[in-house]
């Protein structure tokens, strides 16, 4: 089966992500989207730590480690960027003023419900930082991550196993082998990559699902990786 | 004269005693006082409860002082990380405790403190592990979780400029906590590169006014150092 790979996943959610738009991009593979969004558009990257207009990382030998993003990393700002208190930060996400952010997950319900902070294995030292905030805050929360566990079983789900991050907070969920909104009406199938039928979808998966539309955007980079 | 300058982050730190609830300031690295620490580290006291982002990382500063055993208990929000050992070490024997908060829930409960509020109500968490137990609202349509402020004895934290007054600047996202802890501690001691002097720092702007800040230590030095790997 042919499947995206995560760069191509990744320019497939910067395609959606408009001009104008105030977005927080999640730690881990969401920051792969700030590499595939266009030069030409105005989009503004927030990190919770207090940085709205990040911009790549320095060159080595510039790191400066006062500016860094939510990963600990170093990182550059661009111009008209700005800095600020944790307060405000997260007044930013919890008050709507994020347009959209972009998340890992361990799993996804069809409903929208998010797992992606803990295992809920007894001997795991549970770590939260801005997930939940994030997850609620944001007025769209995408989701981005391979449809099947490395054991071949679906992250989107019924209902969610792993504890909850928060309650029908995502609306569109961007994978390897396929893009799906989910919410109230439950799953959408938006995209499904070439050689992929619904049925097979939904063998894989498991969970009700219905078609909206064709396949998947063009202008995606080239190279893919087989099973 | 009000005078706010202490000659050394020692003389700064002398009065925090076993059991003190202490936010230290910081992201990570960036913004954490670490010549605060040392010095608190240097008195040798137990049983803190430390209010703070991450658990520590690598062998300085906040990890230092779990490594120390000073901290009974960390209010933080993400303890996990790939150079945290001296924390889980703690965490898997049962030599602290760990009460875990949402980003976001954390600052804003900070602030609350800071801000003189009883409690706030927060969307954050609602229906997740972190709010069970809590007391729940629906205000229009939305439900929210009741969260109380987060007080402390003493608030460590880093700015990169100073005046006698107490008032701060900081320097890009080592700003991070720093002036909310310094509205929500009974103390707050500012270790700063420089102190200025008055009249110096441009009023327009001034992050931290001087009101929410007792002490004033100059450290020198620019910027924030990596973490040790």
């Amino acid at each position: 089966m042919i499947r995206l790979t995560r760069d191509q996943m990744a320019a497939r959610v910067a395609l959606d992500i408009p001009e104008g738009s105030y977005v927080n991009l999640g730690i881990g593979l969401p920051t792969k989207v700030a590499n595939y969004l266009p030069q030409d558009r105005d989009i503004f990257l927030q990190s919770e730590n207090g940085l709205l207009g990040m911009g790549p990382a320095p060159a080595s030998g510039e790191e400066d480690w006062d500016l860094i993003n939510a990963g600990k990393q170093a990182v550059t700002l661009l111009a008209g960027g700005s800095y600020f208190h944790h307060a405000d930060s997260f007044a930013m996400m919890r008050g709507g003023h994020i347009d959209i952010c972009v998340l890992g997950a361990f799993q996804v319900a069809i409903n929208g419900d998010l797992a992606n902070w803990h295992t809920g294995e007894a001997d795991a030292i549970p770590a939260v930082g801005g997930a939940m905030d994030l997850a609620i805050g944001a007025k769209k929360t995408f989701v981005m991550m391979d449809l099947l566990t490395k054991q071949g079983q679906s992250k989107l789900v019924e209902h969610c196993t792993y504890p909850l991050t928060g309650l029908g907070c995502v609306s569109r969920i961007y994978t390897d082998l396929a893009i799906f909104d989910v919410g109230p009406r439950g799953a959408q199938v938006v995209e499904m990559v070439d050689d992929l039928s619904l049925d097979e979808l939904r063998t894989l998966t498991g969970v009700p699902l219905v078609m909206t539309t064709a396949n998947m955007a063009e202008g995606l980079p080239t190279g893919t990786t087989h099973d | 004269m009000i005078d706010k300058s202490i000659a050394s982050a020692a003389d700064a730190v002398a009065d925090i005693q076993d059991g003190a609830s202490v936010m230290i300031g910081g992201f990570g690295t960036a913004g954490m006082p670490d010549q605060l620490i040392d010095a608190l580290i240097a008195r040798n006291v137990n049983d803190l409860t430390i209010i703070n982002n991450n658990a520590g990382n690598g062998e300085t500063g906040l990890a230092a002082l779990l490594k120390a055993g000073c901290v009974k208990k960390i209010i933080c929000s993400f303890p996990r990380q790939s150079d945290s050992h001296h924390f889980d070490a703690l965490y898997r024997s049962g030599q602290i405790e760990l009460e875990l908060v949402p980003q976001g829930n954390l600052a804003a409960r900070i602030q609350a403190a800071g801000a003189g509020l009883g409690a706030i109500f927060t969307p954050t968490g609602y229906g997740t592990l972190l709010a069970e137990g809590k007391e729940t609202r629906e205000i229009e349509g939305v439900n929210y979780v009741l969260e109380y402020p987060i007080h402390a004895d003493f608030a460590l934290i880093k700015a990169q400029q100073g005046d006698r007054w107490g008032n701060l600047v900081y320097r890009k996202t080592a700003r991070n906590f720093g002036p909310i802890m310094a509205m929500a501690a009974k103390t707050t001691i500012a270790q700063v590169c420089d102190i200025v002097p008055l009249g110096s720092l441009d009023p327009e702007t001034v992050i931290t006014p001087g009101i929410f800040v007792q002490r004033v230590v100059e450290i020198g030095g620019v910027a924030s150092v990596a973490a040790e790997a």
